[in-house]
């Protein structure tokens, strides 16, 4: 299994969770895990999720969060869980 | 499982502290293309280059994008030109076709740089080694590309003099042949002592004879993401700055050195090694002088700064080691001036002198980089410079280089703009004493007695 960590950070608003999980629905990609805050008013939402049904490319897969976060004026990444394991565990 | 926490540090460290991967560098042989005809020489480097590295762009761009890093250069380096082209060359201008045709498949495959347009030296040149040094003036000013560099000694061998001397005038003819462009040649050539054969760093990469046919070299950066860091530390004791300093490089060489994995694996090429170095950028942010002054110095170059330059070259090399099993290539921090806006802003306060960044490069990874110097500077002088730099490498046991760039045309107080990586740079003043009676002597430099371990 691919783990890819998709982040999602700015200012909060109505449907953030709601348009990034639709996005996963539709493209096949499985949540494993949901960490999510607010801190005066700034969302910042991790999660671990399992590309490896969806049949588009990771770089793929960053470049359309990308945009679906530039349309409702959040960043979005999504990242190989890797750089963060090899960075973070020895 | 990785925490909220950890994933906004290592972000936080890319958007915001400029952490990337400076550079995937492919390590290419052309031994197997030497050939007696000049043209199936350039025809056979043109097709062994472009073949190997047709995905090198492509491959270094899908990994950005999966792992959210910036890759900043894609580049080559090849066998030093002079073993390869000694065969079918018979002139300089016979080497500037190859020049021309390294220029060539680099635009094809879309790399940035290709560096081994190189001679090693160390002890005594051959006809084909001189010839290709005669060359680089007019295959820099003709190529866009290319870099060269040629060994000039080490600590085996001492330091050939004869080839010192040659390149004193070779960086002037270089400076005079691209002085349309600020003499912006200078700035792809560089002289080495104890040059490693696997740097992936330009100017002075090339592929050195010990290596496998292709191999993938990962050159990291990060000098704000250790600046950022010592900001947190402030007024705390040694202990406390070098461990800090030593948990960030582990930090950014496991991203060189899982990037070099992933190329390695996607390109079906052997990984070489992750070259650990802290490289800045004219980026506000990105500079290797910010962190000597974070550490406490006012400006780089104030007193105290050689003893900070030790330290921060050592702990990166003791963070990083643990990070990677393969690390090689030049590995500490890199002190250029034009490339550095905290260097540039030290020498324009006076703080920041040639003779004191000689004095650094005793303890750091490479040499005098990047320095701009007037355009009527002597050759022999330059020579000097060289010689000095070496003298250094050869008896520390340590890589130096000289990187200066005559500018023609310009003088102390003026300024110079490379644009780019590359920066700007106010132009230094020289000692202005003469050394000419020393370099004008014949033969070498004897190697020094600690090289004789056998």
């Amino acid at each position: 299994m691919k783990k890819t960590i998709i982040t999602v950070v700015g200012q909060d608003t109505v449907g953030i969770t709601a348009k990034v999980c639709t996005y996963l629905a539709e493209n096949n990609i499985n949540i494993l895990d949901i960490t999510q805050t607010i801190v005066d008013g700034y969302f910042n939402m991790m999660m671990i999720t399992d590309t490896s049904m969806c049949s588009k490319k990771i770089s793929v897969i960053s470049e359309e969060l990308d945009a679906v976060g530039t349309e409702i004026g959040v960043v979005i990444h999504a990242q190989l869980e890797d750089i963060f394991t090899k960075m973070h565990r020895i | 499982m990785i925490n909220m926490y950890e994933v906004n540090e290592t972000n936080k460290m890319i958007e915001q502290e400029n952490l990337d991967v400076r550079t995937i560098t492919l390590g290419i042989s052309l031994l197997d293309c030497i050939d007696a005809d000049l043209q199936e020489l350039n025809r056979k480097i043109y097709e062994k280059i472009t073949r190997l590295a047709s995905r090198l762009v492509e491959t270094g761009e899908d990994i950005s994008k999966e792992f959210g890093v910036p890759i900043v250069n894609k580049r080559i380096s090849i066998t030093p030109i002079a073993l390869v082209g000694g065969a079918a060359c018979k002139t300089p201008e016979d080497f500037v076709t190859l020049a021309k045709t390294l220029d060539r498949a680099a635009k094809e495959v879309g790399v940035n740089f290709i560096g081994g347009y190189s001679a090693t030296v160390c002890k005594g040149m051959t006809q084909a080694d001189e010839l290709l040094i005669r060359s680089i003036p007019q295959a820099l000013a003709s190529t866009e590309r290319v870099c060269s560099s040629v060994n000039l000694g080490s600590t085996k061998t001492g330091i050939n003099m004869d080839a010192v001397r040659l390149m004193g005038e070779i960086v002037l003819e270089t400076a005079e042949a691209t002085k349309e462009d600020d003499s912006l040649g200078c700035a792809k050539l560089v002289v080495f002592c104890n040059a490693p054969d696997d740097n992936p760093f330009m100017a002075g990469a090339f592929h050195g004879v010990t290596e496998a046919d292709a191999i993938i070299n990962v050159g990291v950066s990060g000098p704000g993401v250790v600046k950022t860091a010592l900001e947190q530390v402030r007024g705390e004791s040694f202990e406390v700055l070098c461990e800090t300093i030593k948990k960030t490089a582990f930090k950014v060489t496991r991203v060189g050195q899982l990037v070099a994995q992933e190329a390695s694996k996607r390109l079906g090429i052997p990984f070489g090694i992750v070259d650990l170095s802290l490289a800045p950028t004219p980026a506000i942010g990105d500079s290797v002088a910010d962190i000597l002054c974070e550490i406490g110095l006012e400006y780089a170059g104030a007193p105290g700064t050689t003893a900070a330059l030790a330290l921060l070259n050592d702990q990166v090399k003791k963070g990083g080691v643990m990070a990677s099993s393969y690390v090689g290539g030049l590995s500490g921090a890199f002190i250029p001036v034009s490339e550095d806006q905290g260097m540039i802003d030290a020498v324009v306060a006076n703080a920041l002198t040639i003779e004191k960044l000689e004095a650094m490069t005793c303890v750091c990874s490479v040499g005098l980089d990047m320095i701009a110097i007037p355009g009527d500077t002597k050759a022999s002088t330059i020579s000097g410079i060289i010689a000095d730099e070496c003298a250094i490498g050869m008896v520390n046991q340590k890589t130096t280089a000289v990187r200066i760039i005559p500018v023609i045309g310009k003088g102390v107080g003026e300024t110079v703009e490379f644009g780019g990586l590359l920066g700007y740079a106010p132009i230094m003043p020289v000692n202005p004493y003469s050394c000419e009676a020393f370099v004008s002597r014949k033969g070498r430099i004897p190697a020094p007695i600690h090289s004789f371990k056998n």
